[in-house]
């Protein structure tokens, strides 16, 4: 929009019109059981709770709450589906099952995508283009695998573990699921999943395909609910694997619990990503790789770039521009295929940003937020940058999962990693730079699983993704992610 | 002391065993000891008994050589570990010796020996292959070249088994550093002579100092500083009853430790070998690069 502060309107005041998806094709039901054993059941206790969309603050559905009771029912038909039909099938049948599973999925993208963004706040532009594709091309990737796993891990079998039992986050709803489940399958295990509470419904909706892949009843079960399910979950005596993606402080509850336990597990946890800009970078694309680093999925990403060290020549530069850039991001709708922004997740959320922005003020930090309106419901935060903090400060250290982005400088490229690598999170890192040499000695310095250089944000099925340090245990994605779900026998 | 007597007019030199910290051979800080005997009820030796504060020592001397040691070329790293069996073969009597001492029978102690030899030149042969098996070039959808290759994860504290003097040692010690970790290990408690004594060989190999650490004490006073560190990276751990592994699970959690069990192995058997060993400590790191037009 032209405004005085956007200094990139070059469109000479033109106003955007509202571009919104159509919900009248999705079909949602008022009320959603709990996926066990192949079929919509009731919950034991007939809880049910809502699911809300951000952007409106009106309830889309009424989902199951799953009790210990509900979550061993859905444990048992995991148990003997794994022992039965699914266990006995050959691996490459498997994989047919698990090949329908992404066809359906695509036929069916434009539905998720617009639930997705219904229940979640993402912009349809990203469940569209990103989380959709990938979920499908996720289980595309791992059927393939199922017949093949003897390739995967050289003078080893790779067997089964047996049930899966996997928590899942609100932020990439139905692509987690899609981590978890297409691996899982792959290997032979079956499954018990729970969709985090804000965002059960493309999981529930992914139910619907896998029972109309007419996989055998009990291989994959979604018991939707709370902190409560997922701890019945994880802790279930007859869980063999336990699979989780969420925060750290969760994660090591998950770690403890299952101490003294045969379990294998997987954590996706927290990040405090570094995005580095060296001077020699092409400023311009480093902009649009800040902005994509940090506003991408409102911050709501664990790999999310939420820390900027800029080498101090660039740094006015690099910070005028970004800001200029943050006029032109439009926050709003998330149906709407102009909103770069969608809503703040849960009002839960919201409110934590909120804190972390006033403590970044408290801190001594200098704020910018863009002047975009908002609309006057739902959970809404502008885009938002801090200048002058430092590395002790909280906006620096603690991952606040939201819009927000701490910016430092650096001189040296010691500097720079020894900066970057001053938290305890290691998931993922960004460097920007015209050098090639410079690129590889900076990916080799950053202690983390995923490095982008001269891009960021960037996902793939066959691309494994996790943290070192705090960030996680273990890897999805890619050859490396079949590792979670086997064990390795001679 | 039945070490020290040989029966014959001359005293003999008995060793004072030592622990071993970022290189040097100092006495353990509590200046505390356990005395080890033989099955006669001898005196063998009087051993370090580490203190939590040696541990803490034994970790700074691991960060500080970890950054530098994984920086070595593979094919260094390979031969100075080949160099470690090269040392350990010239001295091979030397821990026949100690593991009779410590209850073997020659024959036994002579097998133990010679498989720890060959452990040293398994690993040391994939120093620089095992990269190749474990890493991949993964085909995008997107224009971006993308490659996940293995690194060290840093710091790794080893409780080796209990119920062997060297070959359990040499079997959790080799695959952590070849990979380029740095690491500090807990002797066996009941046979802890060979331990010492393979640091004086390692010191002897070129390996650098604070690259292996080794402590002797008690596992019971030990285990939860091993777990609980919150600059180790990962903890291998060996033998111990369920509730010891529980406890080292529990406590590894604090800063999401990788934990590796390796309950009832048996190292002396060739399988107890494997590159798998080496993935262990290791983590994945992907790099996206654009590819330009």
């Amino acid at each position: 929009m032209a405004t005085p502060e956007n200094k990139l309107a070059f469109d000479g005041g033109w106003e955007y019109d509202p571009a919104p998806e159509s919900t009248d094709h999705i079909r949602l039901d008022k009320r959603y059981g709990l996926f066990i054993g192949g079929d919509f059941v009731a919950p034991e206790k007939s809880r049910y709770f809502d699911t809300v969309n951000p952007a409106t603050e009106e309830t889309l559905a009424r989902v199951a709450q799953a009790s210990e009771t509900d979550v061993d029912k859905a444990v048992k038909a995991a148990r003997k589906a794994y022992r039965g039909p699914w266990g006995r099938m050959k691996a490459r049948e498997r994989g047919k099952y698990i090949f329908r599973i992404a066809r359906i999925m695509q036929e069916r993208a434009r539905e998720l995508a617009a639930i997705e963004s219904l229940d979640g706040g993402k912009p349809i532009r990203e469940s569209r283009d990103v989380d959709v594709p990938l979920a499908a091309a996720h289980f595309f990737y791992y059927a393939g695998w199922a017949d093949k796993l003897e390739y995967a891990f050289p003078g080893r079998r790779a067997k089964p573990l047996g049930v899966a039992g996997q928590v899942i986050p609100w932020n990439f709803p139905l692509l987690m699921a899609a981590w978890k489940l297409a691996p899982a399958l792959a290997c032979g295990n079956t499954a018990v999943l729970k969709p985090a509470e804000t965002t059960p419904l493309t999981a529930l909706k992914l139910a619907e395909i896998i029972r109309d892949a007419e996989l055998p009843p009990g291989v994959v079960n979604i018991v939707t609910g709370a902190g409560e399910t997922g701890a019945a979950v994880v802790g279930h005596a007859d869980v063999d694997k336990v699979a989780f993606t969420g925060s750290t402080a969760v994660g090591r509850i998950i770690q403890k619990a299952l101490a003294g336990t045969n379990k294998k597990y997987t954590l996706e946890l927290g990040g405090k990503a570094a995005n580095v800009i060296f001077a020699d970078a092409a400023i311009d694309q480093a902009v649009e790789g800040i902005v994509n680093g940090i506003f991408f999925n409102q911050g709501h990403v664990c790999c999310a770039g939420s820390r900027l060290l800029v080498q101090e020549s660039v740094a006015d530069e690099v910070v005028q521009k970004l800001r200029d850039r943050m006029e032109t991001l439009i926050v709003g709708d998330p149906l709407d295929k102009n909103t770069d922004i969608g809503a703040i997740n849960s009002s839960m959320q919201l409110e934590k940003i909120e804190s972390y922005l006033k403590i970044g003020r408290e801190e001594g930090g200098t704020m910018f937020q863009n002047s975009c309106p908002l609309p006057e419901r739902g959970y809404w935060c502008r885009p938002t940058i801090f200048t002058g903090v430092s590395q002790s400060n909280r906006v620096v250290q603690e991952e606040i999962f939201g819009p927000v982005l701490a910016i430092q400088t650096f001189r040296t490229f010691d500097e720079a990693v020894s900066k970057a690598n001053n938290t305890p999170y290691g998931l993922s890192g960004g460097v920007w730079t015209d050098k090639g040499a410079k690129i590889f000695r900076m990916t080799q310095s950053v202690r983390a699983g995923v490095i982008w250089a001269n891009t960021f944000n960037k996902f793939d099925p066959t691309s494994p993704f996790g943290g070192y340090k705090e960030s996680g245990v273990g890897r999805e994605g890619g050859l490396h992610g079949l590792d979670a779900y086997v064990k390795l026998g001679a | 002391m039945a070490a020290r007597s040989n029966g014959k007019s001359r005293i003999a030199v008995a060793k004072t065993y030592k622990i071993y910290i970022g290189g040097k051979f100092p006495r353990t800080e509590s200046g505390r000891y356990f005395t080890l005997e033989n099955d006669r009820g001898e005196v063998i030796a009087n051993i370090c008994r580490s203190s939590r504060k040696d541990f803490r020592n034994a970790v700074v001397a691991a960060r500080k050589a970890e950054g530098g040691w994984a920086k070595a070329s593979a094919y260094l790293r390979g031969q100075i570990i080949y160099r470690i069996a090269e040392m350990l073969e010239g001295r091979s009597e030397q821990f026949v010796a100690e593991l009779i001492q410590q209850g073997a029978a020659r024959r036994q102690a002579e097998r133990e020996v010679e498989a720890s030899i060959d452990r040293l030149i398994y690993y040391a042969g994939w120093a620089d292959k095992y990269q190749q098996v474990f890493s991949a070039v993964n085909p995008v959808q997107s224009s971006h070249f993308n490659f996940s290759v293995l690194e060290p994860m840093g710091v790794v504290s080893i409780i080796a088994p209990d119920d062997s003097g060297l070959i359990g040692l040499v079997s959790n010690v080799a695959p952590a550093i070849v990979g380029g970790n740095a690491c500090v290990v807990l002797a066996s408690e009941t046979r802890p002579l060979c331990a010492v004594s393979f640091a004086e060989v390692l010191h002897a190999s070129d390996v650098p100092p604070g690259v292996v650490n080794i402590l002797t004490g008690l596992r019971a006073e030990l285990t939860e500083q091993f777990a609980s560190h919150m600059d180790v990276n990962a903890i291998a751990f060996c033998g111990g009853g369920r509730k010891l592994a529980a406890t080292v699970q529990e406590l590894a959690a604090e800063n999401i430790k990788r934990v590796i069990s390796r309950p009832r192995v048996k190292w002396l058997s060739d399988d107890a070998a494997s590159p798998y060993l080496i993935r262990d400590t290791q983590e994945v790191k992907t790099t996206w690069h654009p590819i330009g037009t």
